[in-house]
C-alpha cells in the first residue's frame, strides 16, 4: 500500500492498464512528453512509448472522433477532454457517435472508450474550465458518467472503465487532484461502476452527493452530529448516469428523509433525476420532501465569486436542517 | 448557374474520358482488364437499377428514408472499385452503392432505409460503418480508424465520403488535418455533386475548388471528374495505394451531380436548380459516357445491358421480400443494445415494456 494523491491514483490506473492490455491507448492534448497539465500522464510515454502515449492537434472532436475510429478496430482509447468545459466541441462524438454506436450496429460494434476530463470548481480556472456539466450526460443513453470522489475509488473505478466495453466519461474534480492523500494498493483493482456507496452511516437522514460535494456534505454531517447529535447517512453516488437507486432507497427505508448536493446548477440536473426517482420507488417511506442543495441556475461565475456560488457545508447544513423539519 | 468545373492550378484536375467516351489523357488510363472495364459498367447499371426501384418504392410508402444517388454513380463505384475488401468504408447517407459492393446485403439496406436496427449491423466480414448521417463524423472518425491500421502495421486503408456541404463542417478539417498530423492511411472523398440539399457551392465557400482544402492540412488534393468512372478509379487508385504504402492520406474532390433530389423525402430541386443546369448534367451522364467508351472497344451490348437490368430487379425483389418477411425490431432488443452489462435502471425499464414488473 502507498499513500497517494487521485492524480498519483490516476496516473498508476492508466499506468497498470497500459502494461496490462496493449490495447489500451492514452492520448489528447499535452498528455505525453508533458505529461499532462496536471500531470495524470506523467511519465507514460517514457515507459510505454509514443504509439500508446501521445499527444493530438488541438481539436476536441478530432480527439473524440480518433477514440471512437480506433475502438471500432479494436483499441481501448483513453482520451482525455483537457478540461470538461471544452466538452461542448465533442459532444457529437460523445453523445451521437459513441453512446450510440452499439444501438446502431445492433453491438456488431461497441465502443469502450473512457474519456478523461478535469472539471470542477474551487480551484479558480478561467471560464469554460470548471463547470460540472455531467447532466449533460446524465439524459445520454448508452453512456456511463463517473466521478469519483478519493483516490482509491479513482483508481478502482478508472481500470473499471477502462475494461469496460461501453464509453464511460470520467470525470475527475479538480479540487480533489491534490487535496487529499490515501492508502492506495499498487497492484490493480476495480471498483464497480453503477454502484453508489454508503460512505457516512446514520439513521436520521440521508445525504446523497458526488464528487467534491461529497466532503463538503461530510463536514456538514459532522457538524450536524456534533452540534445535534442527528446522525446523517451520506451516500456517494460514484456513478451518475446511470443511477444507483436502490443503494438510494435502501437507505430512505431507515432515515425517511433525504436531500441531494450538487455542485451543477439546479434545474434538470442530477440532482433532478435523483429526486424524480426518489418519488417513483420511495415516497411512502418519506416523511418530507427531498431538497436540493445547489448554486442557482446562473452561468458559472469567474472566479472571485465561486466560493460563494459552490455549495459550501453552512449551505449543506441548513438544507439538511430543513430537511428535517419540513 | 456557374459551378466549381474550370480545372485549376492549383490542385490536378483528373478526366479520362471526355462527355463522348474519348479518351483524352491516356496516360491517366487505369490499367484494367476487359472483364474489369465491364465489370464497372455492370456496376453502374445495377445501381442506376437499384435507384429506380427505390424511388418508385418510397412513392408507394413502402421505404423509409432514401437519397437517390442517379448521376454519383461514377464517383461512388469508380472509388470504391479502388479497394479491397480489406479496406475501411466510412460511409455518408447517400453512400449506399459503396457498402452495397463492399458486401452489405440488400435486405439490410431496406431495413436501415425503414429504421430497422439490424439494418446498420454490418455483417462480420464487412469491413465498413453503417451510412452516417451527421455530416463530417465520419471524418475525424476515419482518422482514428486509419490509425489503428497503422499502429498494427497492417496494409489497409479507411476511405471516407462526405458531400460539398460537409466540407464547411469543423469535422471536416479535423479528420483531414489529423490523418495529416498522423499520417495514416486514409482516403477522404468529397463528391461535389453541387448542391447542399438546396445550397450551391458557391455559397458554400469563396475557395476555387474543395480539393485545395487538403492544401491547408498538408496533404495531396486532388480534383476529378466525377462523372468519369476511370479518372475517379485511377485518382482513387493512386491515393489508396500511396496510403498502403505508408505515404499517408489524401483528399479527392469528385465533380459530379446528383440527378434527383436530395432525398426522398420532400425535397423538390425545382425550387433550386434550373432545367438548364439539369440538362448540362444529364449530357455527362456517367453512365453514358462509360457506355459509349466500351461500345466503342465491342466490350459492352444490349444484351449485357438488359441481362444487367434484370438482374438488378431480381435482387432488389428478393431483398425487399427478405425485409418484408424480417422480424420487427422490439423495445426490449433496442434496451438491450444500450450496453453490454445492463444497469438495474435499464433492467427494469425492459421489464415494465415487457410486462413483467410487479407492481
Amino acid at each position: 500500500m502507498a499513500q497517494m494523491t487521485m492524480i498519483q491514483a490516476i496516473n498508476n490506473a492508466l499506468d497498470l492498464e497500459l502494461g496490462r492490455d496493449p490495447n489500451v491507448l492514452v492520448f489528447g492534448e499535452d498528455v505525453g512528453k508533458n505529461g499532462g497539465v496536471f500531470r495524470a500522464t506523467d511519465g507514460l510515454q517514457a515507459k510505454y512509448g509514443a504509439h500508446r502515449v501521445f499527444d493530438t492537434p488541438l481539436a476536441e472532436s478530432g480527439i473524440g472522433g480518433l477514440a471512437v475510429g480506433l475502438a471500432i478496430q479494436g483499441f481501448r482509447p483513453v482520451a482525455e477532454i483537457q478540461f470538461f468545459g471544452f466538452v461542448f466541441e465533442v459532444m457529437d462524438q460523445i453523445a451521437g457517435q459513441a453512446a450510440r454506436l452499439r444501438y446502431r450496429t445492433n453491438s456488431r460494434f461497441h465502443c469502450p472508450v473512457v474519456f478523461r476530463s478535469p472539471f470542477g470548481g474551487g480551484v479558480k480556472t478561467p471560464e469554460m474550465h470548471a463547470d460540472s456539466l455531467e447532466g449533460l450526460f446524465v439524459q445520454t443513453p448508452g453512456v456511463r458518467v463517473v466521478i469519483p470522489s478519493n483516490p482509491y475509488d479513482a483508481k478502482g473505478l478508472l481500470i473499471s472503465a477502462i475494461r469496460d466495453n461501453d464509453p464511460v466519461i470520467f470525470l475527475e474534480h479538480m479540487k480533489l487532484y491534490r487535496s487529499m492523500r490515501m492508502e492506495v494498493p499498487e497492484e490493480a483493482y476495480t471498483v464497480p461502476l453503477d454502484q453508489a456507496k454508503v460512505v457516512r452511516e446514520g439513521k436520521d437522514l440521508t445525504v446523497i452527493a458526488y464528487g467534491a460535494m461529497v466532503h463538503t456534505a461530510l463536514r456538514a454531517a459532522e457538524e450536524m452530529a456534533n452540534s445535534k447529535g442527528v446522525q446523517a447517512e451520506v451516500i456517494d453516488l460514484r456513478t451518475v448516469n446511470p443511477i444507483d437507486i436502490d443503494t438510494i432507497v435502501a437507505s430512505i427505508k431507515k432515515t425517511h428523509r433525504a436531500v441531494v448536493v450538487q455542485e451543477a446548477q439546479r434545474q434538470a440536473g442530477a440532482a433532478a433525476e435523483i429526486i424524480a426517482q426518489i418519488n417513483e420507488h420511495a415516497i411512502y417511506h418519506l416523511e418530507g420532501p427531498v431538497l436540493r442543495v445547489t448554486p442557482p441556475d446562473t452561468v458559472y461565475p469567474f472566479a472571485q465569486i465561486e466560493d460563494e456560488w459552490i455549495p459550501t457545508p453552512q449551505r449543506v447544513l441548513a438544507g439538511m436542517n430543513k430537511a428535517l423539519t419540513v | 448557374m456557374s459551378t466549381v468545373l474550370e480545372p485549376t492550378k492549383l490542385v490536378p484536375y483528373y478526366q479520362v474520358l471526355d462527355e463522348d467516351g474519348k479518351v483524352v489523357n491516356p496516360d491517366l488510363m487505369p490499367k484494367l482488364s476487359d472483364d474489369q472495364l465491364r465489370e464497372l459498367m455492370r456496376r453502374m447499371v445495377f445501381i442506376r437499377i437499384l435507384d429506380q426501384r427505390a424511388i418508385r418504392l418510397s412513392r408507394q410508402g413502402r421505404l423509409g428514408f432514401y437519397a437517390p444517388v442517379a448521376g454519383q454513380e461514377a464517383s461512388m463505384i469508380g472509388s470504391e472499385y479502388a479497394t479491397t475488401k480489406e479496406d475501411f468504408i466510412l460511409p455518408g447517407y447517400r453512400d449506399v452503392p459503396q457498402l452495397v459492393f463492399h458486401g452489405w446485403p440488400l435486405y439490410q439496406w431496406i431495413l436501415f432505409s425503414r429504421g430497422h436496427q439490424h439494418g446498420m449491423e454490418m455483417p462480420k466480414d464487412v469491413n465498413a460503418l453503417f451510412p452516417q448521417i451527421i455530416i463530417g463524423a465520419q471524418y475525424v472518425e476515419t482518422a482514428g480508424v486509419a490509425l489503428a491500421f497503422k499502429l498494427r502495421g497492417e496494409k489497409r486503408v479507411a476511405i471516407t465520403y462526405t458531400g460539398d456541404g460537409g466540407t464547411s463542417q469543423g469535422d471536416f478539417y479535423e479528420g483531414i488535418n489529423f490523418a495529416g498530423a498522423f499520417h495514416v492511411p486514409a482516403v477522404f472523398i468529397v463528391q461535389n455533386n453541387q448542391f447542399a440539399i438546396s445550397v450551391p457551392v458557391r455559397l458554400q465557400t469563396a475557395a476555387e475548388t474543395l480539393a485545395q482544402k487538403a492544401i491547408a492540412a498538408g496533404i495531396p488534393g486532388i480534383q476529378v471528374d466525377g462523372n468519369d468512372i476511370l479518372a475517379v478509379y485511377a485518382a482513387t487508385k493512386e491515393a489508396v495505394d500511396r496510403a498502403r504504402a505508408g505515404d499517408g492520406p489524401t483528399l479527392i474532390e469528385t465533380l459530379t451531380f446528383r440527378f434527383g433530389p436530395h432525398t426522398m423525402s420532400g425535397d423538390d430541386p425545382t425550387r433550386y436548380r434550373t432545367k438548364e443546369l439539369e440538362h448540362e448534367w444529364e449530357r455527362k451522364d456517367p453512365l453514358v459516357r462509360f457506355r459509349k467508351f466500351l461500345e466503342a472497344k465491342g466490350l459492352w451490348s444490349e444484351a449485357d445491358e438488359e441481362r444487367t437490368v434484370e438482374q438488378a430487379k431480381e435482387e432488389f425483389n428478393a431483398a425487399v421480400k427478405k425485409a418484408d418477411e424480417y422480424p420487427k425490431m422490439t423495445i426490449p432488443g433496442l434496451i438491450d443494445s444500450m450496453f453490454e452489462v445492463l444497469p438495474p435502471s435499464l433492467k427494469r425499464q425492459r421489464e415494465e415494456f415487457t410486462g413483467k414488473e410487479e407492481a
